[in-house]
């Protein structure tokens, strides 16, 4: 057990899953001498050579299309995308083959891809998005989101042992901001099971990723209000009955995240809980989350685009009163 | 602007994952002329090497973090005296200066120096107006809601809708403290909690959260009187007299209700020959008065063989609780018990009926006649029950189709026992008429548990059990 950064713990997952199994490789744009773009692949080229760690041309397209043929003849490839939001130039390789080869000729596309996510660094439009909620559309995908260092390991494993294909959504707001307690030795982090940040007994708060910590120190703000906050770490498969045995103690319930609202994975969690929550509710279920723009530069606007503290204290407060 | 305003040279963020940065070297000094855009320092980042530039024209005024040293993203690091109006501060500290280019593409441009700082520090919008966020849309509805235009419907959540169904209130009795007086779900909890507690909840027949049932309630009668008097809106007529609802009966009368909007209700009735019993019975009369100072009543032993037979069709002794059927391994009977004078009717329960046997059942159903009647009951006398039987027999009645006590799934009805010419065989197998001591039983169950055929075979091995009672067993 040691205090690692969220970062660390990813970059020591994927060490230690290459030096137990020889299938295991990495690629994406500099992710050898350089280290990647937040240097999470840093000294995997000098310790297992510019085969197993390859740098790729500038192409998505080329790196998920070679990842998803790799893995077709029994490699288990990590993929690195600089940013989540580069993820869109490979959408054919990953949705049209990688998703849907399993079902379509029975082999398994044992694929990882590591995409940087999440804003809050003036990153703009192009390097601020979570778009997790677009490929948990797709069938045949899976869609991780931790927000712990010990989570980050425990489920890149996992995505890793998968032999489907994995988005793993690493937000780089907490690369190198959360630090944490993970085990040294290998384990597992089942996909598809939440996580209970902290317990409470009056409102449910649904949440993964950074907002975890947003949710948290809002919640540390009201002491006349108990809040549960479910963290997911998962979102396709998404932990329905931890979210529904939360609800249905609380009876009200907000699910905050960072992508924006219409059609964000918050839908598809609060029609869940009015589909099979509704005579446990006592107040709509209600949503947090960024407005349907592109994410701005200006830090003042990408402050108001962004939930925050405040943000979910209002929604918690006005909760709390209905 | 005047002159002399010191603007902040911060660490910048350089690059989203970056948090920390290395002074490597000033380019200028303390005392130096610095224009804007002008680079004062180079910094080290585990990302990438790169050169500050002068947020403002003016003079270098103070150095605060020397070379070499690490600090955090939005430190400041030096102040320069700004020179004339052209400058404008930078941004504070806290809301961290746009960084370079958003954290730029390694490969392309991995040493890009970050833009200049722009003076727009002062012209950049508020924080947008809290109507813009999405969230904000449901909030101003429910109070809306909780009052339609004549100011009387109140708004229930289907929770509270729930909550108010499974206890049998009315949401409109309960003080609500949501918006707009809304009734939550804490507030009917409460109204729930404190209503047990006081044991204000009249006794209804097995109503499982009755408590004492003789406490009078007549405030409760009260204002349950004036508001259906209210309802009624008309006054008596010749030869009409009123009484206030007691509060016994009012339980009587919602947990009625209830039952039959709750359960569906099916009975089916069954012959039984008694004879065997009434002979054992006659012959053990005067041993049990004897010996236990018990009379072994007809009901003793229908509740004994009932136990027995309970224990080969669980549903019957079942209950519906949500999504699931529960069954239970013990058997709680419930005895309903008329009261005098038409006061009302007391389901006292035999807890464990299924350790007792003749002589413990006897026993233990005269028991709780004997305080239902006395008013000597205590509250958890009358809950818990898993099954109930009813006896209304005692006033010659052969056929009835009781109301279940919820959320019991049956109970039983046993009628007189009478003496009836009946076909039976006699010891050469032909057909004789003989008179035999018989009694119906019926069997009133929710028929969304149990099916007609389930109840059948319940009542078909009860009787047998009666018909073929063998005195060594029980």
């Amino acid at each position: 057990m040691a205090e690692k950064t969220y970062l660390h713990a990813i970059s020591d997952a994927l060490r230690g899953e290459m030096r137990r199994d020889k299938r295991v490789f990495v690629l994406g744009e500099d992710v050898g001498v350089y280290g990647g773009a937040f240097k999470v692949t840093l000294g995997l080229q000098e310790e297992f050579g510019p085969w197993r760690v390859l740098d790729t041309p500038l192409s998505e397209t080329a790196i998920i299309g070679g990842a998803t043929g790799a893995a077709m003849m029994g490699m288990r490839p990590v993929a690195e995308m600089q940013f989540a939001d580069f993820v869109s130039c490979g959408w054919d390789h990953l949705v049209t083959v990688a998703a849907k080869q399993r079902w379509r000729a029975g082999t398994p596309v044992p694929i990882v891809l590591r995409l940087p996510s999440g804003g809050g660094f003036s990153g703009g439009p192009f390097h601020s998005q979570n778009p997790e909620s677009s490929f948990a559309h797709i069938p045949g995908l899976k869609c991780v989101c931790p927000s712990t260092p010990e989570d980050a390991k425990g489920l890149l494993i996992s995505a890793i042992e998968d032999p489907n294909p994995v988005l793993f959504f690493e937000h780089k707001h907490l690369y190198r901001r959360i630090k944490g307690e993970v085990p040294d030795e290998r384990y597992t982090t089942p996909i598809g099971e939440a996580r209970i940040h902290q317990e409470g007994e009056d409102i449910t708060l649904v949440t993964w990723g950074a907002m975890v910590y947003t949710a948290a120190d809002a919640a540390a703000q009201l002491d006349d209000v108990s809040v549960e906050i479910v963290d997911l770490r998962t979102i396709m498969p998404w932990d329905k009955e931890a979210v529904l045995a939360s609800v249905r103690k609380t009876s009200k319930v907000i699910v905050l995240h960072e992508d924006t609202h219409t059609g964000g994975f918050g839908a598809e969690i609060a029609a869940t809980i009015a589909e099979e929550a509704f005579e446990s509710l006592d107040a709509p279920p209600r949503r947090i989350a960024a407005p349907d723009t592109p994410v701005p530069f200006a830090p003042a606007l990408e402050h108001a685009f962004i939930p925050q503290v405040e943000d979910v204290v209002a929604g918690l407060r006005e909760l709390a009163a209905y | 602007m005047a002159t002399g305003t010191a603007v902040e040279v911060v660490m910048p963020q350089m690059g989203v994952s970056v948090s920390e940065g290395t002074v490597t070297k000033w380019m200028k000094n303390v005392g130096d002329t610095v224009q804007a855009d002008e680079t004062v320092l180079e910094i080290s980042t585990d990302k990438v090497d790169t050169e500050i530039p002068s947020p403002a024209t003016g003079v270098l005024s103070e150095i605060l973090v020397a070379e070499g040293e690490t600090v955090d993203v939005g430190t400041v690091l030096a102040r320069i005296e700004s020179a004339g109006g052209d400058a404008a501060p930078a941004p504070p500290a806290a809301e961290a200066p746009p960084p370079a280019a958003p954290e730029p593409q390694p490969a392309a441009e991995p040493e890009a120096a970050p833009e200049p700082q722009p003076p727009r520090a002062e012209t950049l919008p508020a924080p947008m107006p809290p109507e813009v966020e999405p969230v904000e849309e449901p909030s101003k509805e429910p109070g809306d809601e909780a009052h339609d235009g004549h100011g009387q419907h109140v708004f229930v959540s289907p929770v509270v809708a729930r909550i108010a169904a499974e206890h049998g209130i009315d949401p409109a009795e309960v003080e609500g403290t949501g918006r707009g007086g809304r009734v939550t779900k804490k507030d009917i909890l409460a109204f729930v909690e404190e209503t047990s507690t006081k044991a204000s909840e009249p006794a209804a027949p097995a109503q499982p959260t009755a408590a004492a049932p003789t406490q009078p309630q007549p405030e409760r009668a009260q204002t349950s009187t004036s508001q259906e008097a209210q309802l009624l809106g008309q006054p008596l007529s010749p030869g009409e007299t009123t009484e206030p609802l007691t509060a016994m009966r009012r339980g009587i009368a919602e947990h009625m209700r209830r039952s039959l909007d709750t359960s569906a209700h099916v009975t089916s009735a069954i012959e039984v020959d008694m004879s065997k019993v009434v002979a054992i019975r006659e012959k053990l009369k005067p041993e049990y008065q004897a010996a236990y100072g018990i009379n072994p009543t007809y009901l003793a032993f229908i509740a004994r063989a009932t136990v027995e037979t309970l224990r080969d069709w669980p549903w019957v002794n079942a209950e519906l609780r949500g999504d699931s059927i529960v069954t239970k391994a013990f058997v709680n009977l419930g005895f309903a018990v008329a009261l005098e004078g038409g006061k009302g009717l007391i389901v006292p329960v035999v807890k464990n009926a299924e350790g007792l046997n003749l002589v413990g059942m006897a026993r233990a159903i005269a028991d709780v006649a004997d305080r239902a009647r006395n008013k000597r009951l205590l509250p958890d006398d009358v809950t818990g029950g898993t099954f109930t039987i009813t006896n209304p027999g005692s006033f010659g009645t052969f056929m009835g189709t009781p109301v279940i006590s919820q959320p019991q799934s049956a109970i039983l009805g046993t009628y007189a026992v009478v003496k009836r010419a009946w076909v039976v065989a006699d010891d050469a197998g032909n057909d004789a008429i003989a008179i035999r001591s018989m009694m119906n039983l019926t069997l009133t169950y929710d028929h969304r548990l149990v099916d007609g055929a389930y109840g059948g075979q319940f009542l078909r091995d009860l009787r047998e059990r009666l018909e073929s009672w063998d005195e060594s067993a029980y």
